[in-house]
């Protein structure tokens, strides 16, 4: 699986693009959106998801349920 | 063109204020304020209690609008919205609301690059010669954006180098980035410094965003607050003017901020800035909607009176927009856009900004001189009295404006000691939508009936009559003239009335400070 950013949500604020250890994080017309092939979830580098955790707007990045889990590569 | 050439220097900057529409006056010599040593120093301090300050601090704030009650008659800011990421969450701002009708801290219309930035810096300068000051405030945190901030200091700096620069944070990132903020020349930083307890900082701030970790209640504000107090004394230590903005908020900072004024103050902060909430339902901030309510304007000054002492206390405020430019009684930013800065021709001139700089020196020589001789006056009465009084006004510290034009009036508190500007009214809304001429009068008689009277240049018989059965004088037979000459000799008569009987002072109702949301002046 990987994060999504709910577009209706997104205020542009732009606070997780550098947040992101993936670089997984780009500007679209104004807001921002994750690409789910580079998302880890965080997994390998943090605790938490850092654009979970830096978005003021609260549900605003979530999980992408319509993909599988991100595991870890061993 | 020709008659120009052969015109004298000063002739040309007179031309070219005034076709910039600024008040131009006559051309007496200057003298320099503030560079005669102690008395010319004193002489120009501000009224409200700057006027003592060590030359130095006042080169340092005698143009800056924000830093000196006195500059803010005169000089012009500029915010640019470049850093529109956070790091805390604050339950009076709500990053999700943006209305182009709104003006308060944290909205804006349109983010910009550094570029836009600097090329917007340049289109206001040419317009507004008396825009001396480049502030970074967000509409996040200029320091949880810091390549953007730092980048457009940069190029500001490189195109415009009188205009001094600023930033205002939350404080969380602050100590990493002194040495650069040093580096850059900023020399004026303001910090927001809500409390220093814990367990009233969990009250007002739900998260901070800290070394890639989200933390929450005491622990949270305890990490903030410690970065705050530690970047403040960084600054100090690097002699950079510290202003330190606190959000009243009643029940649950109000008695506290007294002592965040202690601390502050022991750390080598220049100035208070103690703000009324703003938390209008319709702004969807977390005060907004748990209806938490601000300070009415009598518990605001009276928190302020008690904090005032060997620091000086911000009365002048009026919590811009991230975006703001012009005066701080005005917003032009609807004629900065990024698409009108296309069309503007850019003409930095320092010429023209130097004239207008020599302009206000002389005109806060005179406006000091007069005040000063009606000080005199005034220091022979020996009374406890004190009142306040409402002045319409659209800058250079004089009473210019017509009543019914007046979007704010400015408070001031007269006593025998003089007069002393402690705030300012705003009474232009919009959201309440359908207003009309009898309900905008209700308004301005809500936001300023705890003052006797009103200076107006110019005011019609029916709001004079609404006003006065509302128990406020309307006084326009000092229009044109300087407010604090104005006030001190409206005092000095309505002294003698009460002594003679024939006026009884009452208390009067507590008034409004803000009502509604607020429109940018167009």
């Amino acid at each position: 699986m990987a994060y999504k950013i709910v577009a209706s949500q997104c205020t542009g604020c732009s606070a997780c693009e550098p947040e992101c250890p993936n670089g997984a994080i780009y500007e679209k017309e104004g807001i921002f959106a994750i690409d789910p092939e580079k998302c880890t979830e965080c997994i390998g580098f943090f605790d938490e998801p850092q654009c979970v955790s830096v978005c003021p707007v609260d549900n605003t990045c979530v999980i992408d349920k319509s993909r599988p889990r991100y595991k870890a590569k061993k | 063109m020709t008659a120009a050439l052969t015109q004298t220097p000063k002739a040309k900057n007179f031309q070219r204020l005034k076709a910039l529409g600024l008040s131009v006056t006559s051309t007496i010599q200057h003298q320099g304020c503030g560079s005669k040593g102690g008395s010319g120093k004193s002489s120009c301090g501000s009224g409200a209690g700057a006027g003592d300050l060590p030359e130095e601090i006042w080169e340092k704030v005698k143009n800056h609008p924000c830093y000196s009650e006195e500059a803010h008659h005169y000089y012009a800011r500029m915010h640019v919205a470049v850093a529109p990421a956070c790091n805390i969450q604050c339950n009076y701002c709500n990053r999700k609301y943006d209305c182009a009708n709104e003006s308060r801290p944290g909205v804006v219309s349109e983010k910009l690059t550094p570029e836009e930035a600097a090329k917007k810096v340049l289109a206001v300068a040419s317009l507004i010669p008396q825009m001396t000051v480049l502030g970074i405030a967000g509409p996040g945190d200029p320091l949880a954006n810091p390549d953007k901030t730092f980048k457009t200091f940069e190029l500001v700096a490189k195109k415009a180098p009188d205009i001094k620069l600023c930033l205002s944070t939350n404080g969380l990132a602050l100590p990493e980035y002194v040495k650069r903020i040093k580096d850059f020349n900023v020399d004026h930083v303001t910090i927001t410094i809500n409390m220093i307890d814990p367990k009233v900082g969990e009250k007002i701030y739900p998260w901070v965003f800290y070394k890639h970790k989200r933390y929450k209640g005491k622990e949270a504000a305890k990490i903030l607050s410690e970065r705050q107090l530690e970047g403040l004394e960084m600054l100090t230590a690097e002699k950079i003017l510290c202003k330190i903005n606190s959000v009243m908020i009643p029940g649950i900072n109000d008695e506290h901020l007294i002592e965040v004024n202690k601390a502050v103050k022991s750390r080598g902060a220049f100035l208070h800035n103690i703000m009324p909430l703003i938390s209008a339902p319709e702004h969807g901030t977390y005060f907004g909607l748990t209806g938490q309510r601000g300070p009415t304007a009598q518990e605001l000054k009276a928190l302020q009176d008690k904090c005032e002492g060997q620091m000086n206390m911000m009365r002048h405020c009026r919590q811009c927009r991230a975006d703001a430019v012009g005066l701080l009684g005005e917003d032009r930013s609807s004629e900065f856009t990024k698409e009108k800065i296309a069309s503007i021709e850019l003409n930095y001139d320092i010429e023209t900004r130097n004239a207008y700089k020599m302009q206000v020196e002389q005109e806060r020589q005179k406006r000091v001189a007069e005040r000063e001789k009606e000080l005199k006056e005034i220091a022979k009465e020996n009374s406890e009295l004190k009142i306040l009084v409402a002045v319409a006004t659209k800058g250079g510290g004089k009473i210019n404006e017509h009543f019914g034009h007046a979007k704010e009036f400015q408070i001031y508190e007269l006593s025998t000691k003089g007069s002393k500007f402690i705030g300012h009214r705003r009474v232009d809304l919009y959201c309440q939508g359908g207003y009309g001429e009898e309900e905008a009068l209700e308004t301005v008689i809500r936001a300023i009936r705890d003052c006797v009277a009103v200076f107006v240049a110019k005011i019609g018989s029916c709001p004079k009559e609404a006003l006065e059965k509302a128990g406020i004088e309307t006084v326009d037979r000092f229009a044109y003239e300087y407010i604090e000459k104005a006030a001190v000799s409206y005092f000095k008569e309505y002294l003698r009335k009460v002594n003679a009987g024939l006026i009884h002072p009452t208390k009067k109702e507590d008034a409004l400070i803000r009502q509604g949301a607020l429109v940018p002046l167009n």
